[in-house]
């Protein structure tokens, strides 16, 4: 994320009806990606209402048929409806998504504010750590701790799974937040509070880290899009969710390899609706920093 | 400068030396024992015995440390061991796949700088024009396609618009150029754009900072033209930061190329990375670790070299 | 004859043609943001001869910077609108097509900026950056530039020249930037410099140098100097002319002696009397400006300063015109004539009465602090530089006294302050509060002594938490170490602390960015205020702050250390303010102490050659003194804290250094009763 520069501001992020309208007037394209990942969000939670047909049900009778009514983004090789896959696919792809991003990006954050407060040799170590782990592809990264770990179901969820998401993402957020945290500990009011007698670990809590939260708040959304890549790529390698869960990536799969050729389109609608969620969150992520990084009005 | 660079050589060894210590714990860790995966993994009835003699074989009943003795012995000569599943040396197994993954690397890098600072510089100038609009809209794009996925499509179009598919086997470059290159140029398209993605956004962002410097305005101020101001005073300060994110990605591009490899049915350092971890192969696991390490490590030193050349602020300190 | 209106006659007379080279008529400049129209500079007209230096002179937001820019065509086209005329050697400037308006700048107009840091490219040499224009504008060859670009640097004052060429803009000191700044304007022989706050980023030695240097240019090549500044002193010692801006529109218009002598509008007249003087006793409060500068998104019709105003009227609410008062003198305030007659504000006992004889309150002995000492093996493979940053001061302050800590960049005194409240440890040496040394507790050790003593800090954007509310921020240390038995009698305190540095309760709502820079500094003084100290540190309090506003804080601080029997420790390097507010005044340079006494006697009669110096360099704010001073300057740039000389620090600028300074480094001695000084070659007694 190495595009992803980060900038503390001086104003607080307006979580108002009112923010929301002005930044929809101002970043029209990112209000556009916000939509998106509403209806996405949408389709998730409603899947059972919305999809056409049981995303699981086999039916030989209409194996790899292209798209028509009955079947508007046709079957796979199972014969099982595409379109109600890729509903329920996303369901999937949001949930791991959200929840590894989110476990990589509290604990990045933790880790790049405690290393940036203290400083000295805490932060040499921990900058040392995390060079180290941002040394290897984020693949790689997650190929290890898949290696590692192996599969590890709670409640039908993967768990190995999330952590081997969340691990690579750590690392990525802990290096921005800490330069983020540097500024704000130079900052006065880091002083004043040391001077009147503040313990650090509130200090940490209720002075750097609410200052990280913009930051913060806007990778989640870069990361998220990044959390759902990896577990579409690792489902595509067959590590990541495994049949028969509807997932974009494995959807795009094993015996999709083989078929696609002839079946384009049970490679088309997956890949696209993979796509299109990240470049929705990718987009927003962009449109929060372009609107609250005041370096980048113009 | 050159303390600069002892300083940065001196990090380095640390963190490869980190990088082994971490990767031989975390491979021990390991639930499941690889040798009966091996052995019983597909179904096969094999009495403890020889469970008992296959371990020894393969050195995992000595004590932990005196594996790890051997581990930090063998990096120093070299010596990554067998690779479990196949019995051959590490070394012979990452060194096949090398020379395709490097130059599949060298290629997207080269095709994204080339796409990246044209576009990145005319989507900063003309900022908040259509022209901008569009060259976002396709970086991001760029980066919200799985690589697999346009892998495949681009198969899909050549077969579909040229009835041809790309080589499988790999020829040297200086061997047969026109068969290595119709084999690889598709993979690095789609591993370019990504890339290019990455580089376009980043050179984007830069000189937007940099017009903004005061030094731009004293430019201006002296009444240079513009062409003067953006190509003397903005970019070289603009390329800065973006020279150190194309070593950054181009690191990454060595063994991270899993999935890309897959799709195109490439023999290279990914896919090689996917068995051994299908396999638990953990001493090529670890040689292909090490390998994606220290590549790493001393692309970062390239790109602090090159820093020192082009910032004037490091080479004089 | 009044020696500045000498100066004012000798520019046009030495010029055949005394018209104007600038003339500026109705200029005006809006900005389009996303809350509005900004009416950044509303209708300005004045005019610099030949040779001419006019000034100036606004606080931030009054749009002189931005009125210099728009001169020179520097506005982004998108979002600023400039009209007006702008006529330069009877040019258009505005009307002129963009390529003939490029030849033009940086070859008959050009301009200086304020902060030489970043002025300047740090990927290309001083000597590429130097003959650029040169070559662009005269077509110089390569071999000729470069010659050229060594008599620049030679005319501006920068040693060893060739050298220069080849280095790079962070190499050099902030004031060898400006002076390749200079050059760099200088070079294809303009007939108009602007200066955009030159000085304001350097330190008062250094200031003197370069606006002497900028005079001395102007005078002997004829070149016209607009000179954009907020500080009144050096308005008084450089300008032939004056121009008074306040939230956009000109407020008076003069020369410079008769600006000074005989203000015609209240806000001249306000600002003159709300700033320390350097050259007198303290005799009363400062007159401060109440409240604060108008919006300038939607500003009122009639005159901007009247609501802030004492002597404003209904005829004040119609549109105000600049109208001549006198010769050369013109004034936009309908009661100009009436200026004059304003009452003097009333003066208070001065000299406060001294705090009795109470055993002290901060001892500091043999204070050293110096940063980078070397820790372990990986250290010593990787040479870490020394920074002495403090080295061996030794200071007293009693109960109820206010004790001046003054002296330029890398002197150490923020450092002292750091130390005194437990921010930094130090190497060595000792600090006792109350009798109990504190050195070595941690900053945290509350139940110790810290908490008698505060600290009040220099930037006020930086000083607030920007997402705590302002009564939870002043709270919060009341509810950290439960000094309150509920959060009800915290709201209370919070309320009262408030009230006591002069905000409104419900400012304890908001959050700092919806308060000014002002009003922020008022709310770190109340938090400073919340634990009852016995002893607060200013650490520059008022240095970032607007000038209209630095009175009302001062007072406030006064007020409130009368009030509470406070002690100060205050760090400064506005040595005018320092003499306004502390009892005794210590002067340090490079970690060393060389000079301390009372207040006046500092002022008035100071022995140590650098505080002679230091004092020298300062601008007043009166032309008829400034011309009768003959100041000696001083040569020559700090050096750098990394590397300081041997024997006395100070013996490389020292207009009496002997050998003896090269190699000794002199004792902090008594010269009379309360004054020290640390120098080998002034006497014992008093002169």
């Amino acid at each position: 994320m190495s595009a992803l520069e980060v900038t503390t501001w001086k104003a607080p992020l307006r979580r108002s009806a009112r923010g929301l309208l002005s930044f929809a007037r101002a970043q029209p394209l990112g209000a556009l990606a916000l939509v998106a990942i509403l209806l996405m969000l949408a389709a998730g939670v409603f899947a059972r209402l919305i999809a056409p047909a049981d995303p699981v049900a086999i039916d030989f009778t209409a194996v790899l048929s292209p798209p028509s009514a009955a079947h508007p983004f046709g079957t796979d090789n199972f014969g099982r409806d595409i379109l109600s896959r890729i509903i329920y696919g996303a369901r999937t792809a949001l949930i791991i998504g959200f929840t590894s991003s989110f476990l990589g990006c509290a604990l990045g954050t933790l880790l790049g504010v405690t290393s940036a407060f203290y400083g000295g040799r805490v932060d040499l170590a921990m900058q040392r750590f995390v060079d180290m782990l941002l040394s290897f592809p984020i693949i790689v990264l997650a190929l290890v701790v898949v290696a590692m770990l192996g599969r590890h179901l709670i409640a039908g969820v993967d768990v190995n799974l999330l952590l081997a998401i969340a691990i690579p993402i750590t690392p990525q957020v802990a290096r921005v937040i800490r330069s983020a945290a540097l500024s704000i500990r130079a900052a006065a009011f880091i002083d004043a509070a040391r001077i009147a007698g503040i313990g650090n670990i509130r200090i940490i809590f209720r002075h750097m880290l609410p200052n990280v939260m913009a930051p913060s708040l806007i990778m989640l959304t870069a990361f998220i899009a990044q959390a759902i890549l990896l577990e579409a790529s690792l489902s595509f390698l067959g590590l990541g969710v495994s049949e028969p869960t509807p997932a974009w990536g494995l959807m795009l799969a094993g015996n999709a390899v083989d078929f696609y050729r002839e079946a384009p389109w049970i490679i088309i609608f997956p890949g696209l609706a993979i796509s299109v969620a990240v470049f929705a969150f990718n987009f927003l992520g962009d449109s929060l920093r372009d609107w609250l990084d005041p370096r980048f009005r113009a | 400068m050159t303390r600069y660079l002892t300083h940065r050589l001196l990090l380095a060894l640390p963190t490869l030396l980190g990088v082994a210590v971490l990767i031989f714990i975390m491979l021990r860790v390991v639930p499941g024992d690889i040798v009966e995966l091996k052995l019983r993994g597909e179904g096969g009835n094999v009495t403890q015995d020889v469970v008992e003699r296959e371990r020894a074989r393969l050195g995992l009943d000595k004590p932990l440390a005196a594996q790890f003795g051997d581990w930090m012995v063998g990096l120093v000569t070299l010596d990554f061991g067998k690779s479990m599943w196949t019995e051959r040396p590490v070394v012979d197994e990452i060194g096949l796949r090398f020379k395709l993954s490097f130059e599949l690397a060298i290629l997207s890098m080269l095709i994204a700088v080339a796409v990246a600072l044209p576009l990145g510089t005319v989507s900063a100038l003309l900022r908040d024009t259509w022209i901008d609009y569009v060259v976002r809209f396709v970086s991001v794009a760029g980066l919200a396609m799985p690589a697999f996925w346009l892998g495949m499509l681009m198969i899909l179009a050549l077969l579909h618009f040229f009835n041809w598919l790309p080589p499988i086997t790999f020829t040297p470059l200086w061997q047969d150029p026109v068969a290595n290159l119709s084999q690889l140029i598709w993979p690095a398209l789609a591993v370019g754009y990504r890339y290019s993605a990455v580089v376009t956004r980043m050179l984007r962002s830069s000189i937007i900072e940099v017009m903004n410097e005061d030094y731009v305005r004293t430019a201006r101020a002296k009444g240079m033209r513009e062409r003067i101001v953006i190509g003397r005073h903005a970019l070289r300060n603009a390329l800065l930061p973006t020279t150190t994110v194309v070593g950054l990605e181009f690191a990454f591009l060595i063994g991270g190329l899993v999935v890309t490899e897959q799709v195109f049915n490439l023999n290279g350092l990914g896919k090689l990375f996917v068995q051994a971890v299908t396999r638990n192969d953990f001493t090529l696991v670890q040689g292909l670790v090490m390998l994606v390490a220290t590549v790493s490590v001393l692309v970062n030193l390239a790109v602090d070299l090159l820093y020192a050349v082009l910032d004037p602020r490091i080479r004089y300190r | 004859m009044n020696p500045s209106s000498a100066r004012h006659a000798e520019a046009p007379a030495s010029q055949p043609d005394a018209g104007y080279l600038l003339a500026v008529s109705d200029l005006r400049v809006q900005f389009e943001t996303s809350r509005g129209t900004v009416h950044a500079v509303d209708g300005v007209t004045y005019g610099v001869r030949r040779g001419e230096t006019v000034a100036l002179v606004g606080e931030s937001g009054s749009g002189k910077s931005v009125s210099a820019l728009a001169i020179m065509r520097l506005l982004p086209r998108t979002t600023a609108r400039v009209s007006g005329e702008v006529l330069f050697d009877g040019r258009d400037l505005l009307a002129l097509p963009a390529a003939h308006m490029r030849a033009l700048r940086g070859r008959e107009i050009a301009m200086i900026f304020q902060e030489p840091m970043t002025s300047l490219n740090p990927v290309l040499s001083i000597g590429l950056q130097l003959s650029e224009p040169l070559r662009a504008h005269l077509g110089l060859s390569e071999a000729r530039a470069r010659q050229r670009a060594i008599e620049l640097l030679s005319q501006v004052g920068i040693t060893d020249p060739e050298h220069r060429l080849r280095q790079y803009p962070h190499q050099l000191s902030g004031g060898m930037r400006q002076r390749v700044m200079i050059a760099m304007a200088l070079s294809c022989g303009p007939k108009l410099i602007i200066a955009d706050e030159p000085t304001t980023a350097l330190d008062v030695t250094i200031q003197a140098q370069i606006l002497d240097l900028l005079r001395d240019l102007s005078r002997r090549l004829g070149i016209a100097l607009v000179l954009i500044t907020h500080n009144l002193g050096i308005v008084a010692r450089y300008a032939d002319r004056v121009n008074v801006m306040y939230a956009a529109q000109l407020a008076e218009q003069a020369a410079a002696g008769p600006l000074f002598a005989t203000p015609r509008h209240f806000y001249t007249l306000a600002l003159l009397r709300s700033i320390p003087r350097l050259d007198r006793r303290r005799t009363a409060r400062l007159a401060t400006i109440e409240g604060l500068p108008p919006d300038l998104r939607d500003p009122a019709p009639g005159c901007r300063f009247a609501p802030r105003c004492a002597a404003r009227i209904a005829a004040c609410e119609n549109v105000p015109r600049l109208a001549e008062i006198g010769p050369g003198h013109r004034s936009a305030c309908v009661r100009a004539h009436e200026v004059a007659a304003a009452p003097e504000p009333a003066a208070d006992s001065g000299a406060r009465r001294r705090p009795a004889a109470l055993p002290p309150l901060l001892e500091i002995e043999d204070l050293k602090k110096h940063f980078g000492v070397a820790a372990g093996p990986r250290a010593a493979m990787i040479r870490t530089p020394l920074v002495r940053a403090v080295d061996g001061v030794s200071l007293v302050i009693g109960r109820g006294e206010t004790l001046g800590l003054v002296g330029e960049s890398g002197c150490g005194k923020t450092t002292v302050g750091r130390l005194v409240v437990g921010l930094e440890t130090p190497t060595s040496g000792r600090i006792r509060i109350d009798g109990r040394d504190i050195a070595g507790d941690a900053v945290r050790d509350f139940r110790g002594f810290r908490r008698k003593v505060q600290m009040v800090f220099q930037d006020p954007y930086s000083a607030l938490n920007p997402r705590m509310t302002v009564g939870a921020f002043i709270a919060e240390p009341l509810l950290v170490h439960r000094l309150v038995p509920s959060r009800a009698a915290a709201r209370a305190r919070v309320t009262d602390l408030l009230r006591q540095v002069g905000l409104y309760p419900y400012m304890a709502e908001r959050y700092p960015h919806e308060l000014s820079g002002g009003q922020r500094q008022r709310v770190g003084i109340a938090r400073a205020l919340a634990l009852e100290p016995s002893l607060i540190v200013c650490d520059e309090p008022v240095s970032a702050l607007d000038v209209s506003i630095q009175g009302q804080v001062i007072n406030l601080l006064e007020s409130l250390r009368d009030r509470h029997a406070l002690s100060l420790l205050f760090i400064s390097h506005d040595l005018a303010v320092v003499r306004h507010i502390c009892d005794r005044v210590a002067v340090m340079y490079l970690g060393k102490l060389m000079e301390f006494a009372d207040r006046d006697t500092i002022y008035d009669a100071p022995r140590h050659p650098y505080t002679q110096a230091l004092l020298d360099a300062v601008p007043v704010p009166d032309p008829a003194i400034e011309a009768a001073r003959r100041p000696s300057r001083l040569k020559g740039e700090i050096p750098s804290p990394l590397d300081p000389p041997a024997g006395c620090v100070f013996h490389t600028r020292c207009p009496i250094a002997t050998e003896r300074c090269r190699r000794e480094v002199p004792e902090l001695r008594e010269l009379s009763p309360g004054h020290h000084a640390a120098c080998h070659n002034i006497g014992g007694a008093a002169a």
